[in-house]
C-alpha cells in the first residue's frame, strides 16, 4: 500500500467505521446524556451556593469559597480518579458513570458559583432598595429583582464554561465509561485500526462544533451589556 | 400633632466617624407637603432613608400612626408597604417593563390577583400621564418618564406618605417640569409627601413647610414665606443667597 | 475515623512514595513550562490569522479554531498517541502530549486573543496609521498590547486550565504528578498518593485561582 491509500485504509476505513458505527452512536448518546446531566446538576448546585452566599454568614461563606476554590483549582482527572480509585478503599464505590458525573459536577458547579456570585453583585445597590422600600422581602427581592438581571449578565461566561466542562465527559474513558472516546477505542482495539477514532472525532465535532458556535452567538447577542 | 402621620424624634446616625445626624426631629402631619433643603452633605437624603430604614439609626424613635418602627421586632416589609419611596436614580428594575415594574410588588407584596394587580397598576401609571408607555422597557423610556414611572410604582401601593429623594437632579433640565406636575398633581389630591430637593421653585409654591438642614441638624422650620423671605438663622440666609443667585 | 485517615491521609505511605510523587510534580512542572510557551505562541498567530483582513485566510483559520476547540483534548492526545503509529507515524508520549497541546491550547489563546483584537477601537489603528506606524508595528505596539490587557482575565484563566489539563498525558503514560500518585495507589493499595498529588496541584495552583476571581469580578464591575 503506497501513502495515501495505506493512510484511507487506517483512519477512513468504511468497513471498520460501518461496523463500529452503532458502538459510536451509542456512545454518542451516552455522553449526550452525561453532558445534560452534568449540566443541570453543576448549574442548580452553582446558583444555589452563589445564593447561600448572598446571605453572609461568615463561616459559611469561607467554607463555601474554599470548596468553590478546590475544585477550580484540581485537574478533573484528578477528581475523577479520587472518587472512582479513592473512594473505594474507604468502602464507598461507585461507577465510572457516577464518578466522572460528581466529578464534572463539582467542578462545574464551583466555576458557575463564582459567575453567580459576580453577577449577584454587580447588580446595582438601587436596585435592592428599590425593591425593599415596597416592601418586598430579602428573598423577594433576590428571585424577583436581583437573580433575573445577574442571571442575564452572566449567561456568556456560563455558556462557554459549561461547553468546556462537559467536553470533559471524554474523561470518562479513562474509569471505563463507554461514552464517545471510551467505545471508539475499545472498538480501535477489537479491529486493530484506529478508524473508529476517526469516527469518534466526527461525532464529538458533531456535538460540540454547533455549540460553540451557540455560546459565540450568545456572547454577541449579550454584548449590549459592556 | 395628633394627626401626625410621622414622627421622628432624636435621631442619631453616622457613618463611621463621621456623625451624619444629630440628633435631628422631624414631624409629618396628614396630608402634608415637607420639604427638606440644605448644602449637600447635610444629611437630608440619609434622614429621608432613616424614615423607612433603608439605613439603620444608631438612637431616636420614629413613630408611624402611632407605632414605634424602629424596635427589632417590627415587621419593616409590613411597614415599608405604608411607605413609598423615589430614588434620584429611579432605579427601575431594567428586566421588566414599566408596567411589570408596578405590579411586581402589588403581586408579590401585597398579593393582589394578576388582573387586579394590573387593573390598579395602569391606573396609576395614568395618573403620570404614561398609560401610553405601558410596555416600555425601561431603556426605551426618557430620564423623565422612567421617574415617572418610579412614581407610579411608589403610589400604586396607597401608601400613606410617599418619599422623594431628589427626584429630579439626574433628569436634563427639559425633562424636570414633567416630574414636577406629576409631583404637583399628586399635593393636589391630597398625598402626603416628604421631599429632599433642590428645586427651590417648586418648594417656594407647592410646600406647607419648608426644612432648612445644616451638618445634621434642623436650623430652621416654617412655612416657605417665611423661611424663603426671612430666613432668621445665618446659615439659611447664606444657603438661600446662593441658591437665589444662580 | 481512623479508617477513614488511614485510606485518604496515610502519612507513612506518602512518605513511602514521596520520592516517585516528586519527580512526578517535576515532570508536571516540566510539562507546565513547556506546552504553555508552545500553545500561547500559536495562539498568538492565530489570534492575528483569524483577525486578518483578508476574508478567506481569516474564514479557514476561524474553521481550523473551531474545529479544535471542538474536539476534547484528550481525544486528540488519543489520537495521535494511538492511532497515528498505524499510519506509522510513532510520536511517542512526549511528542503526542506536545502536538496535541500545541493544537489545542493555542486554539484557545487564539480565540481569546481574537476577541482581545476585535476589542480595541478602530480609530487605534488610525491614529497609529496618521503617525507612519507600519500594519505590522501597528499591530506589535499599539492593538496588541491592548487587546492583552483587556482579555488578561481570560488569558490567566486559559493558562490554569492548561496547567491542569496537564494531567491528561498521565492517559498516555507520561510519569507526571497524577500518573505517578496512581502507580503508588495501585502499588499500596492506598488512596493516600492521589489525595497527596491533589493537595500538591492545589498549593500550586490555588494563587492562580484567587488572581482569576480578583481580575474577573473588576471586569463584571466595569461592565455594568
Amino acid at each position: 500500500m503506497d501513502g495515501l491509500d495505506g493512510f484511507i485504509f487506517s483512519f477512513f476505513n468504511l468497513r471498520v467505521m460501518v461496523e463500529y458505527l452503532p458502538d459510536i452512536a451509542a456512545g454518542f448518546l451516552l455522553t449526550v446524556v452525561l453532558a445534560v446531566l452534568v449540566v443541570i446538576s453543576g448549574l442548580a448546585a452553582g446558583l444555589s451556593l452563589a445564593v447561600l452566599r448572598s446571605f453572609g454568614v461568615r463561616p459559611l461563606n469561607w467554607l463555601i469559597i474554599f470548596t468553590v476554590d478546590l475544585f477550580r483549582a484540581l485537574p478533573s482527572l484528578v477528581i475523577i480518579m479520587l472518587l472512582f480509585f479513592g473512594l473505594p478503599t474507604a468502602g464507598i464505590s461507585m461507577s465510572g458513570f457516577t464518578a466522572t458525573w460528581l466529578s464534572l459536577t463539582l467542578v462545574l458547579m464551583s466555576f458557575s458559583e463564582e459567575i453567580f456570585w459576580a453577577g449577584i453583585t454587580a447588580v446595582q445597590k438601587g436596585q435592592w432598595e428599590a425593591a425593599r422600600s415596597t416592601g418586598l422581602g430579602y428573598l423577594g427581592t433576590l428571585r424577583l429583582v436581583v437573580l433575573p438581571q445577574a442571571i442575564r449578565m452572566t449567561i456568556p461566561p456560563l455558556t462557554n464554561r459549561a461547553i468546556s466542562i462537559t467536553k470533559g465527559t471524554a474523561l470518562g474513558s479513562v474509569v471505563g465509561v463507554s461514552e464517545i472516546l471510551g467505545s471508539a477505542q475499545s472498538a480501535m482495539a477489537f479491529s486493530s485500526n484506529p478508524s473508529p477514532l476517526t469516527l469518534g472525532a466526527i461525532a464529538y465535532l458533531i456535538l460540540f462544533v454547533p455549540m460553540i458556535g451557540l455560546g459565540r452567538w450568545i456572547e454577541a447577542r449579550f454584548a449590549w451589556r459592556r | 400633632m395628633a394627626d401626625s402621620i410621622i414622627s421622628a424624634r432624636a435621631i442619631w446616625k453616622s457613618f463611621g466617624e463621621l456623625s451624619v445626624l444629630k440628633g435631628i426631629d422631624l414631624e409629618v402631619a396628614e396630608k402634608e407637603l415637607v420639604f427638606v433643603i440644605g448644602p449637600s452633605g447635610s444629611g437630608k437624603s440619609t434622614l429621608l432613608r432613616c424614615l423607612n430604614r433603608l439605613e439603620e439609626p444608631d438612637s431616636g424613635s420614629i413613630r408611624m400612626d402611632g407605632t414605634e418602627i424602629l424596635e427589632k421586632k417590627v415587621d419593616i416589609n409590613a411597614v415599608r408597604r405604608r411607605i413609598g419611596m423615589v430614588f434620584q436614580s429611579f432605579n427601575l428594575y431594567p428586566h421588566m417593563s414599566a408596567l411589570g415594574n408596578v405590579t411586581l410588588a402589588l403581586r408579590h407584596v401585597l398579593g393582589l390577583p394578576r388582573d387586579a394587580a394590573e387593573a390598579r397598576a395602569l391606573a396609576a401609571l395614568e395618573r403620570v400621564g404614561l398609560a401610553d408607555r405601558v410596555s416600555h422597557m425601561p431603556g426605551q423610556l426618557s430620564g423623565g418618564q422612567q421617574q415617572r414611572v418610579a412614581i407610579a410604582r411608589a403610589i400604586a401601593m396607597e401608601p400613606r406618605v410617599v418619599l422623594f429623594d431628589e427626584p429630579t437632579s439626574a433628569l436634563d433640565p427639559e425633562l424636570v417640569g414633567s416630574v414636577l406636575q406629576v409631583m404637583r398633581d399628586l399635593r393636589e389630591s391630597g398625598m402626603t409627601m416628604v421631599v429632599v430637593s433642590h428645586e427651590m421653585a417648586f418648594a417656594r409654591a407647592a410646600a406647607d413647610r419648608v426644612v432648612f438642614m445644616a451638618d445634621g441638624e434642623k436650623l430652621e422650620e416654617g412655612p416657605p414665606a417665611s423661611i424663603f423671605g426671612n430666613p432668621r438663622h445665618e446659615r439659611t440666609q447664606a444657603f438661600i443667597r446662593q441658591i437665589e443667585r444662580h | 475515623m481512623e479508617d477513614f485517615v488511614d485510606a485518604f491521609f496515610n502519612l507513612d505511605i506518602i512518605r513511602r512514595a514521596s520520592p516517585i510523587l516528586w519527580s512526578g510534580l517535576l515532570q508536571t512542572l516540566l510539562l507546565a513550562v513547556t506546552v504553555v510557551p508552545v500553545g500561547a505562541v500559536g495562539g498568538v498567530l492565530l489570534g492575528l490569522l483569524t483577525s486578518s483582513p483578508n476574508k478567506t485566510v481569516r474564514r479557514s483559520f476561524a474553521l481550523w479554531t473551531d474545529f479544535f476547540r471542538g474536539v476534547p483534548p484528550l481525544v486528540l492526545l488519543v489520537f495521535i498517541y494511538a492511532g497515528l503509529p498505524f499510519a506509522g507515524l510513532d510520536t511517542g508520549a512526549w511528542g503526542a502530549v506536545v502536538i496535541g497541546f500545541l493544537l489545542n491550547t493555542s486554539a484557545y489563546y487564539g480565540e481569546i486573543l481574537r476577541a482581545g483584537i476585535e476589542s480595541v477601537p478602530r480609530g487605534q489603528v488610525e491614529a497609529a496609521r496618521s503617525t507612519g506606524l507600519t500594519a505590522t508595528k501597528t499591530m506589535g505596539l499599539v492593538v496588541l498590547p491592548q487587546a492583552v490587557r483587556n482579555v488578561l482575565p481570560d488569558l490567566v484563566s486559559n493558562t490554569l486550565e492548561v496547567v491542569k489539563l496537564t494531567s491528561i498525558a498521565s492517559v498516555v503514560a507520561m510519569p507526571e504528578l497524577l500518573f505517578q500518585a496512581r502507580q503508588a495507589q495501585n502499588a499500596t493499595y492506598n488512596a493516600s498518593p492521589i489525595v497527596a498529588a491533589a493537595i500538591a496541584y492545589f498549593i500550586m495552583l490555588w494563587p492562580v485561582v484567587r488572581l482569576i476571581s480578583r481580575l474577573e469580578n473588576k471586569v463584571l464591575v466595569a461592565r455594568r
